[in-house]
């Protein structure tokens, strides 16, 4: 399963490069709902407002983006990648691919949302890691929801409906840690948060692990 | 009647009527703040009790759906989580009207709180997601699959999440809080709230039995 895994991320990527628009169509997202929101507010000044926004944006950025990772493929290339690769390195594999999609998509949130409504951010490194495992903790709760609502006849809003109670604690925490680096507080102050985020994921990746291999076949 | 079979309803009546008589005729402790509303941890708490054990009942029907494919199970599974969400309702509003008498307000932004919210929305989700899917076996299939996800997460949201250190909780029995126990001094509460616990999980599990015979019947219907 070890060897499948850059394997399968690597076809990921190959497929991802093959739908150019699709990545490009998250891209735009991001940055019309950051246009609105300038629009809206010309500038924020305001480190809370500041805070919930920026995470708005991601969390709806991300649901958007992960909730293709099972719907794109056709039938048919389900059903041959499953003959090839076990369902847990596919879990895996896409798990990691959406982490690495979310972390650059939160990494350009931010550039772009700092650029039009101002970047209050003080401590860029607990801000750049803030993204990152906040990055990790949407792409593997998502990408185990977009496998379940994959399997329904209304995937859109159900997507919704399944990860956002789900993501409702993991939002707070990185709300909470972001908002540390907005005030450049000591990282000392944060390690608790840390710790919640990366409990969270570890307890979600042990249950998408378990959990998958039931819900591939149809 | 056939009381070999039914003792157990019998029983269950009696315990609602006599946590509903004790609960608010018996002595309690007298203390600021609190005064009445200390009555609540008999219908509050312990629906929430009942609500977790009829919600754990789910889940083993799910995972035993999953290794046995039987749509008895399945069927099970569902219907108490029907009756644990009703439980549950029942406790967040008895929750929230205690917290307007104690705290002041129906709803306050604490994590406890924040947590029985996300469960309750979780489970909501599990009811959508169990109408959305036409297929029996996939829906009973995928929900199962949910379901276990969502208990997973009900103990972390409900029971981990809100005992961690650096999350503060105006809720009793977290964030450094007393729990009701440690005002009970005499002890005398016990006497109620561990048969309200019982009575209440005994209520749903009735509905719950009622409610699968009553699909097991129509699924016979259909079959016909």
């Amino acid at each position: 399963m070890l060897k499948e895994i850059p394997i399968l991320i690597k076809k990921e990527l190959q497929n991802e490069w093959k739908q150019k628009f699709s990545f490009s169509g998250i891209l735009l997202y991001v940055i019309s709902t950051v246009f609105v929101s300038y629009l809206c507010f010309k500038v924020i000044e305001n480190i809370l407002v500041w805070n919930a926004l920026f995470w708005i944006i991601m969390l709806f950025a991300a649901t958007n983006a992960v909730a293709k990772s099972f719907i794109q493929e056709s039938k048919g290339r389900l059903l041959y990648l499953y003959t090839l690769a076990s369902p847990q390195g596919i879990i895996i594999a896409k798990t990691i691919y959406n982490a690495l999609l979310l972390s650059i998509i939160g990494i350009f949130n931010y550039l772009f949302f700092g650029l039009l409504l101002g970047d209050l951010v003080q401590d860029k490194t607990l801000f750049l890691l803030t993204i990152i495992l906040g990055s990790m903790g949407f792409a593997i709760v998502l990408t185990m929801i977009s496998a379940i609502a994959s399997k329904t006849n209304n995937t859109g809003s159900l997507m919704a409906i399944l990860a956002f109670p789900i993501l409702i604690p993991l939002l707070i925490t990185l709300i909470r840690l972001s908002k540390n680096a907005l005030d450049g507080l000591d990282l000392s102050v944060s390690y608790t948060y840390i710790i919640v985020l990366l409990a969270i994921n570890v307890i979600v990746v042990v249950l998408a692990y378990l959990l998958f291999p039931y819900l591939w076949r149809d | 009647m056939n009381l070999k079979k039914n003792w157990w309803k019998i029983i269950a009546v009696s315990l609602i009527i006599y946590t509903i008589t004790a609960g608010f005729l018996g002595k309690v402790p007298r203390l600021p703040i609190l005064h009445e509303t200390i009555r609540n941890l008999y219908f509050h708490v312990t629906m929430w009790f009942g609500m977790m054990i009829i919600l754990l009942i789910s889940l083993v029907y799910s995972i035993k759906y999953l290794s046995s494919q039987k749509q008895e199970h399945d069927i099970i599974a569902s219907e108490a989580a029907n009756a644990g969400i009703l439980l549950g309702c029942l406790g967040i509003t008895t929750g929230m009207i205690w917290a307007k008498f104690t705290w002041g307000a129906y709803w306050v932004n604490d994590p406890k709180l924040n947590g029985a919210a996300v469960t309750l929305l979780i489970y909501f989700a599990y009811l959508i997601l169990r109408g959305s899917i036409e297929e029996e076996q996939k829906r009973a299939k995928v929900s199962a699959v949910y379901n276990i996800f969502a208990y997973v997460l009900l103990l972390v949201f409900l029971m981990i999440w809100p005992r961690m250190n650096g999350v503060d909780s105006l809720h009793p029995g977290n964030g450094g809080n007393p729990a009701f126990s440690s005002y009970d001094l005499d002890k005398n509460m016990r006497w109620v709230f561990y048969p309200a616990i019982i009575g209440w999980t005994l209520i749903g599990v009735w509905m719950m039995t009622l409610k699968v015979r009553i699909r097991k019947i129509q699924q016979q219907l259909l079959n016909n």
